[in-house]
């Protein structure tokens, strides 16, 4: 994952470079599997393989598919990430080991979710129970967040374009602009 | 990119498959991995798909901008219903024991609408953030 890092930064044609952010999402689920986490592994695939790598297509398609040599010095901004990854992984440090049967996220709501849930749920799969039933208001928030981000996608770019509309009326302001372009 | 023919073909046998196994993901999250957002994503990529190959306007034949705003609220309205619809037959917010006679049954159920609202929902705004900055949102 780190040699595709580091190609991404390096390569300077964006089709390339998104090709490359693909294949580290994949490596990243692939992680993931290796973790146990199988559903975010899919999201991951899902979210960061395919429809990540659409829309930076479609922008590619949209505007031009070679990145501009830098003119400012890049000293500054390696020194600010270099120092923000020493303080993470300093933070790291204080974390249990990966395993470790007595870290808090085992000890905590995890063993009544995993002895319970087929009794009170009824469900071969534990995390679509806590995602769906048990954390149903976090699940909640999360489809209104995407919501709102549709909803401003609209508010933002696509007002004033719907002409078709019948009985709209029309918004002199993108008319003009429509003329200007 | 019409004139890409390899890329219209394999996409034209490919997005009916995509859609198939979106819907699979949709409906199996509850005994596999998967669920209501990763099947909406999925769902989402075969329109993207469809319109980077054949175009926005043709994309936007097959769905509608009216069809995903609707899709768009459909999703949270069938969400947040579910948690009324608790409320209505005597239990919390969210609480899907009291939609079926028994617990299990209630918990499946309210399960099952709760991701497809989540499905909807995040499909129908992947696409409709898709058609909106590719700036063919007519």
């Amino acid at each position: 994952m780190g040699v595709v890092a580091f190609a991404i930064i390096r390569v300077r044609d964006l089709f390339a470079a998104v090709m490359l952010s693909g294949i580290f999402s994949l490596l990243a689920a692939v992680l993931y599997v290796d973790l146990g986490a199988v559903d975010v592994a899919f999201t991951e695939a899902a979210v960061g393989v395919g429809i990540a790598t659409l829309l930076f297509v479609a922008a590619i398609s949209l505007t031009t598919g070679k990145e501009k040599a830098p003119k400012k010095s890049r000293a500054m901004p390696l020194f600010v990430v270099i120092v923000t990854g020493m303080i993470l992984l300093w933070g790291t440090l204080d974390m249990p080991h990966y395993g470790d049967p007595n870290a808090p996220a085992n000890k905590h709501v995890v063993p009544r979710y995993l002895e319970q849930s087929g009794k009170e749920i009824g469900l071969p799969n534990v995390v679509t129970s806590v995602l769906a039933s048990y954390r149903g208001y976090d699940t909640l928030g999360e489809t209104f967040v995407i919501f709102t981000a549709g909803l401003d996608a609209l508010v933002l770019l696509g007002r004033g374009r719907n002409r078709w509309r019948p009985g709209m009326r029309s918004n002199p302001k993108d008319e003009e602009r429509e003329e200007e372009v | 990119m019409n004139r890409h023919s390899i890329l219209r073909v394999v996409s034209k046998i490919f997005i009916p498959f995509i859609m198939l196994f979106a819907l699979y993901v949709q409906f199996h999250g509850d005994f596999g991995p998967g669920g209501g957002f990763q099947a909406g994503v999925i769902f989402a990529a075969a329109f993207v798909l469809y319109a980077l190959i054949y175009g926005v306007e043709k994309a936007r034949k097959v769905l509608p901008a009216t069809a995903t705003r609707i899709m768009l609220i459909v999703g949270v309205l069938l969400f947040a219903g579910t948690g009324f619809v608790g409320i209505f037959l005597g239990g919390n917010y969210l609480d899907y024991s009291a939609l079926a006679s028994t617990v299990t049954g209630g918990q499946h159920l309210g399960i099952f609408i709760v991701e497809l609202g989540v499905g909807i929902t995040v499909a129908a705004t992947m696409v409709t953030v898709f058609f909106v900055f590719s700036g063919q949102d007519f």
